[in-house]
């Protein structure tokens, strides 16, 4: 039995978001015509500063690749989030900042005046996210979008990859205010459940947030740290991860060790992409748009 | 009332076994396997080891530069391995197959792929 893209659709809607890909789909987004309909851009895990060649032939040349992309679209997204992992981690406290300024300024070329910030564990776990905070303000915060309660939490900051009891509390507080059925968007750098453990692939305390979210009717995650797309249900709630700006890493517990993806010279760039995120109406589904770079 | 009865029924075989599993890893902490491993940015040395299914072992873990973790989340042990002083974590596997440990403190660079393997055989 073949799928057509409607049956697809359908089928997809079920876990709380559909699927389209390539830049075509990002087009079509505008034309929709509805009100409030708009759409943001999801980047992640551009790891400024890893240089290593075999994983990675244009490390300096693959987050300027993306913000072109990005500028290239029409209309422009209402937004961009980057995900965490802006830079790659240093034991140096000044290269650490020398990377999060050159990353600030080529992120400050992005067309859309609005730019959101989120810390990695590369960014922020060394050091509590003292530097981050200089750079880009808080580490979990919130903001509203034209009927969307944005959340973004901080699973970073903490070397433990803990959200930790005051961030919960204040996560509780913020719960509090909303509606039951209020379309509210998770962001975050690490999934909140349990995707691969054995490889750091979790949150030591994210089913504390889980169970927070769970009375909310029209919860999505959106993260990165796993430099790959997935997507996963935890009940009602689903999760989507997004590709890295740098390097690919393998399918969750597939290899015996993790390793990253080696760089194909026959397919630069491959693995390595850019999310754009639909919302057609505050309560509606999402539709997730891939696009390679 | 019921309940309080089976409060009495339990708590003295609780710690009957206890004693009693207590007295037994005395007598056989002579030949009881103790593994030492230590871990540093971003390694764990031995990276393999093996156990077998059934038997006690002590795994003696210490840092030989900052602190770092010791995970193995399919059997739900976890501790901190710190530069100054050893940490022992006792276990008897009971199932055999092949686990994997990691860091679960970010140290690095190379904290990601800082992991090892701990295979259980029959
Ligand atoms: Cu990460
Ligand atoms: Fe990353």
């Amino acid at each position: 039995m073949s799928l057509n893209r409607r049956d697809f659709i359908k089928l997809a809607t079920v876990g709380g978001a559909v699927f389209s890909s390539g830049l075509a789909g990002m087009h079509a987004f505008a034309k929709t015509g509805k009100q409030d309909a708009f759409y943001f851009v999801q980047l992640s895990d551009t790891h400024w500063g890893f240089d290593n060649r075999k994983f990675n032939a244009d490390p300096q040349g693959t987050l300027p690749k993306a913000v072109a992309l990005v500028n290239e679209l029409d209309p422009q997204p209402d937004f961009v989030v980057f995900t965490g992992d802006l830079t790659h981690t240093t034991d140096d406290a000044q290269l650490r900042r020398k990377r999060m300024a050159e990353f600030q300024e080529i992120a400050g070329k992005l067309k859309t005046g609005n730019v959101r910030f989120m810390p990695g564990e590369h960014d922020a776990s060394l050091d509590g996210g003292v530097a981050y905070k200089e750079f880009f303000g808080d580490l979990n915060y919130t903001f509203d979008h034209k009927g969307i309660h944005f959340i973004a939490l901080d699973n970073v900051s903490d070397p433990r990859a803990r959200l930790g009891d005051s961030q919960l509390a204040w996560l509780k507080e913020d719960l509090r205010q909303r509606d039951a059925n209020a379309p509210i968007v998770v962001l975050t750098h690490r999934p909140l459940f349990d995707l691969a453990p054995q490889w750091g692939w979790a949150t030591q305390d994210g089913s504390k947030a889980m169970a927070l979210l769970m009375p909310y009717s029209n919860v999505t995650v959106f993260y990165g740290h796993i430099h790959q797309e997935h997507h996963h249900n935890t009940g009602h709630i689903s999760h989507h991860s997004a590709k890295s700006l740098i390097f690919p890493l393998p399918a969750p517990g597939s290899v015996d060790k993790k390793h990253k993806i080696a760089w194909d010279a026959e397919q630069p760039y491959r693995g390595l992409g850019v999310r754009s995120i639909q919302a057609d109406m505050p309560g509606a589904a999402f539709e997730l748009s891939e696009t390679s770079l | 009332m019921e309940g309080v009865g089976r409060d009495f029924v339990l708590v003295p075989l609780a710690v009957l076994l206890f004693v009693g599993a207590h007295a037994q890893s005395d007598r056989h902490k002579a030949d009881e396997r103790v593994v030492r491993i230590t871990a540093s940015r971003f390694e764990y040395n031995p990276p393999r080891i093996e156990l077998k299914k059934g038997e006690p072992v002590t795994l003696e873990l210490i840092s030989l530069d900052r602190v770092h973790g010791f995970n193995i989340p399919d059997l739900g042990l976890r501790a901190d391995v710190l530069p100054e002083q050893s940490v022992r974590v006792k276990f008897t596997p009971d199932k055999a197959g092949t686990y994997t440990f990691l860091c679960d403190i970010f140290c690095g660079d190379g904290h990601g792929e800082m992991s090892g393997t701990l295979v259980v055989k029959e």
